[in-house]
């Protein structure tokens, strides 16, 4: 049988890089991890992507694959077992659709909700909670999105931790709180609680300390 | 008549659409590639129908495919179920690395082509011009690929003489471009530039079941026409 190569270019700290290795290791795949430093990127990372020079990069048997859902199905589709789609077509097309709102609608509107200010905060505060609330429609009486157990946009969805975060680092209230959005938290703490995506977050106080950094001196200066 | 209610629907094929909608046609393109009855229900954009409404609370937008009364919104979304629903004539390819690949450039052309094109036809001066140039460096790249993938033998991205999914999805670009370029006024098409991008837009505008479904050119122009002003004009209000 032929050797299986995989590698991962990707940060410690981006939700699409988190994402791929949930799905890797869910499915149990190994892969070589390479820690990339995006202000010195390195000659492999500009050779495999040229095009987006981005992470995350999956290099399979020296073939690579860019961005992040792209690689989410090519996993799936590669490592047939533990599938992270479901088998129906709708209930596929529902999941891409969610996974495509949370990239295209939810994480610039969440970005906004830390860095804009005023007015312009407030909307984007009001947005984030209807999208969640839309969200929360998908959601509904299910363990996870994917069902029993973890799938497509639970991964995707992982960038909703990035936003709880932020939030925790710069003092803000939390705009996933259990009164507002009861079915979406409950959620993102099984998310939390489970074995495999547990490990694929971002360590906390690190985490913490990087929006703080990042954001924590336009907040100061309000 | 149908009540409006998806649930009516059982069984059938419906796409709610707007001729002009460059998103509606790629769903078409794929419909009529399988050779897949449905029934097209023209939207007014500006009195949204409320199937349209019920079927999309989410975007409120076309294209919407309805299938067996469960609605599918976002023109590559629904692409995919139509590949994974009906079987014949595949749209993308087979192996997953290709299937990557292909997925690949949709996002591309997606981020860097359709994108930026929609945003320089509703802006002007510094802000048009950056998207312009964001437009330019992404032909170049497409171009690149059109260098590397096309040939005599080879018309389309998918391979051969059959269009695939980054053609249906890229094919827009075939006569929408212009009318945003000349309403917009700005230049991004280049002949001289882009030889091989060009042979395939020449192509692409001649498959059978593609040239009929062109709108035509003065129609265009005055909607995209329209749309520029209306956008420029709430923006010389604020």
């Amino acid at each position: 049988m032929a050797e299986e190569e995989v590698k991962l270019f990707g940060t410690w700290g981006s939700p699409f890089s988190r994402r791929i290795e949930v799905a890797l290791k869910l499915k149990g795949v190994q892969y070589e991890y390479i820690e990339e430093d995006l202000t010195n990127k390195s000659p492999a990372l500009l050779n495999y992507n040229p095009v987006n020079k981005q992470i995350p990069v999956l290099v399979h048997n020296g073939k690579p694959v860019a961005e992040s859902f792209v690689i989410m199905e090519y996993i799936d589709e590669t490592w047939k077992h533990n599938p992270i789609l479901p088998a129906d077509p709708y209930e596929r097309a529902m999941a891409r659709f969610w996974a495509k709102y949370i990239d295209e609608k939810f994480w610039p509107a969440a970005k906004k909700t830390v860095v804009a200010k005023g007015e312009e905060q407030k909307g984007a505060i009001d947005e984030i909670q209807q999208q969640m609330k839309n969200l929360e429609g998908e959601l509904k009486e299910k363990k996870f999105f994917g069902g029993e157990s973890l799938g497509f946009l639970d991964i995707a969805a992982n960038i909703i931790i990035w936003l709880v975060v932020a939030q925790e680092a710069l003092g803000m209230d939390q705009i996933l709180n259990e009164e507002k959005l009861p079915v979406l938290h409950g959620w993102l703490h099984r998310l939390l609680d489970d074995a495999v995506f547990k490990e694929c977050v971002p360590p906390k106080e690190r985490h913490l300390d990087f929006f703080k950094v990042k954001f924590g001196s336009s907040i100061a200066s309000k | 008549m149908a009540s409006g209610s998806v649930a009516d629907q059982e069984g059938q094929v419906m796409l709610l659409g707007f001729w002009f909608s460059p998103f509606v046609k790629r769903v078409e393109w794929a419909l009529k590639f399988k050779g897949i009855e449905y029934d097209y229900v023209e939207e007014d954009l500006t009195n949204k129908s409320t199937l349209l409404l019920t079927s999309n609370p989410i975007h409120k937008t076309v294209p919407v495919l309805i299938h067996n009364g469960n609605p599918i919104a976002e023109s590559l979304v629904i692409i995919e179920y139509i590949d994974e629903t009906w079987k014949q004539n595949p749209i993308l390819p087979q192996d997953p690395y290709d299937r990557a690949m292909a997925r690949f450039w949709a996002n591309f052309i997606e981020e860097k082509v359709t994108k930026p094109s929609r945003e320089a036809l509703i802006s002007q001066g510094e802000q048009q011009e950056k998207k312009v140039k964001e437009l330019k460096e992404a032909m170049e790249v497409v171009e690149g690929e059109a260098k590397a993938k096309l040939n005599d033998k080879t018309l389309f991205f998918g391979g051969g003489n059959g269009v695939g999914y980054v053609d249906i999805v890229l094919g827009w670009t075939c006569n929408w471009m212009k009318t945003i370029e000349e309403v917009g006024g700005f230049k991004v098409l280049d002949p001289e530039n882009q030889p091989q991008f060009h042979k395939w837009m020449a192509n692409f505008r001649e498959v059978p079941f593609i040239k009929p479904t062109l709108p035509p050119k003065e129609k265009m122009v005055e909607y995209s026409r329209m749309v520029r002003q209306a956008r420029l004009g709430l923006v010389a209000n604020k």
